[in-house]
């Protein structure tokens, strides 16, 4: 069973290093060790993104590292992709054109 | 108690290597200069590419690399009609108490007359450092430069992470550890705030961040922060994007912010985990560490990197297997075995604080013995930091 990653206990998502389909069960893994739960994504997530691990109600915080990464824009649900159509940053709007990495 | 060999120099710095550095001070004496490195055992030859005015950046970048304790003797360089000359330099650079000469083209009679005289002053030096011995010294000895590069989905969750744990030991056994990289920590600023020993610090650190953004925005660069890669990549907010970066500074407490403005350069003034303003580029950001007196840098990248340093041996580690694979000529560590569950975050921790210890006793890092000496320096641009208030 492929694998997602929670970093800190704190964390409400997870982070998959491949791409899973909708409907595939994921094992969530600590990376303080031990594996702590398995989800079934309600929605594709490719390789490098996140789910969510708990529910999160709108407006809610998203945690990940055990701080808050941003805050959900729209309710989450167990198994749901996370990402920018979901969670805004609580700190800046994103811009892309000509970004650098 | 944890010790590393290191050779101690007259101003009771401790180094771990013995570089003897040809210094150019601008690049038209570079290639003598280099040819002269290469005809001498253990010599190096650094220059910058900034112009031959006296840009006090590329200045105390230059003189802080060659008082590094890594370096145990010094020749400088020069043509003789530039700014930023070998004097300015000598100047800086009397104090360190190492062995150190100059030399001028335009003044030596011709460039292989030079070139002669340096390659006779560095066999000279080299045979005197070969004598100096290792001796124990304590971890209060030893500083750390943690850089990022190359980042990918893995730099975040396994190589940051367990650089970070790295950091927190040897921070715990007295040492010092310097990160960097400004932009790389925009959007965390109250995250690293709050970690300050003091609300001095706590304040600058707010500053330091903020200015950061204000000359990205002032150069119309905002767009910078988060890029499509980026978020192609997964990451959703700058948020994310910064923490997975400042987590290979660990999670001690912030000593102190080390500026590195258009005419003020700090090093650190007691053990511990500091911030250095500085740059994202890779190469030049471990060049401004160095300056800043680390003796060795930790450089986790995602997609893999070949880089060394003229001035410190560096340690590279991935958190993607498959990167470790491909580069495993370059690549020391593979924390990827955290996410193949082969080992703990912990155990890889150890494994680079280990790394970090033996290294600085004198195994030659992966890059060290492939001879890879990359060198660069990098400058702000002065308009802005004049709209900016800084000089």
């Amino acid at each position: 069973m492929k694998k997602a990653y929670q970093i800190h206990e704190k964390d409400n998502v997870a982070t998959v290093l491949d791409d899973i389909e909708i409907s595939d069960e994921v094992e969530i893994v600590s990376l303080q060790g031990g594996s702590l739960s398995k989800i079934k994504l309600k929605q594709k997530v490719i390789s490098g993104h996140k789910l969510a691990i708990t529910d999160c109600g709108k407006g809610e915080k998203i945690v990940k590292y055990g701080e808050i990464i941003g805050v959900a824009s729209a309710h989450i649900a167990v198994g749901d992709w996370v990402h920018t159509h979901n969670v805004e940053s609580d700190r800046m709007s994103i811009q892309t054109e000509g970004a650098s990495s | 108690m944890k010790e590393f060999y290191g050779y101690e120099r007259p101003d009771g710095s401790v180094g771990i290597r013995n570089h003897l550095l040809v210094i150019a001070p601008i690049d038209c004496s570079y290639e003598p200069a280099r040819q002269i490195a290469d005809r001498v055992e253990g010599a190096v030859a650094i220059t910058q590419y900034h112009g031959c005015g006296a840009n006090p950046m590329v200045v105390n970048t230059l003189a802080g690399v060659a008082k590094n304790p890594n370096i145990a003797g010094i020749l400088l360089f020069g043509l003789g009609c530039e700014t930023l000359t070998n004097d300015l330099l000598f100047e800086k650079l009397e104090s360190s108490g190492k062995p150190i000469e100059s030399l001028v083209i335009q003044e030596e009679g011709g460039t292989i007359t030079a070139m002669e005289k340096g390659v006779r002053i560095l066999q000279q030096m080299a045979q005197h450092v070969s004598q100096l011995q290792r001796k124990a010294f304590p971890l209060s000895k030893l500083s750390v430069a943690m850089e990022c590069g190359g980042s990918d989905a893995t730099s975040g969750l396994a190589a940051n992470p367990a650089v970070g744990g790295a950091a927190d030991m040897l921070v715990d056994e007295g040492g010092t550890v310097i990160f960097s990289e400004t932009t790389e920590m925009i959007g965390t600023q109250h995250i690293l705030a709050r970690r300050a020993v003091n609300e001095k610090v706590a304040d600058d650190i707010f500053k330091m961040i903020e200015q950061e953004e204000k000359r990205l925005s002032g150069a119309a660069l905002k767009s910078r922060f988060m890029s499509k890669g980026n978020i192609d990549g997964g990451l959703t907010t700058i948020e994310e994007k910064s923490l997975g970066a400042i987590y290979k500074g660990g999670s001690r407490p912030i000593q102190g912010v080390l500026w590195h403005e258009w005419d003020k350069f700090d090093i650190p003034t007691c053990p511990g985990l500091w911030l250095q303003d500085g740059t994202g580029w890779d190469v030049p950001s471990i060049s401004h560490m160095a300056a800043a007196g680390t003796q060795i840098a930790c450089f986790t990248s995602g997609k893999g990197s070949t880089t060394g340093h003229a001035i410190v041996p560096v340690i590279k580690i991935t958190g993607n297997s498959k990167t470790f694979r491909n580069l495993s000529d370059n690549i020391d560590v593979n924390a990827g075995a955290i996410l193949d569950g082969e080992k703990s975050l912990g155990e890889v921790s150890q494994n680079i604080f280990d790394m970090v210890l033996e290294t600085a006793s004198g195994k030659r890092t992966k890059a060290e013995a492939l001879g890879f000496k990359d060198f660069a320096v990098f400058s702000r641009n002065r308009t802005a930091e004049k709209l900016l208030g800084h000089c």
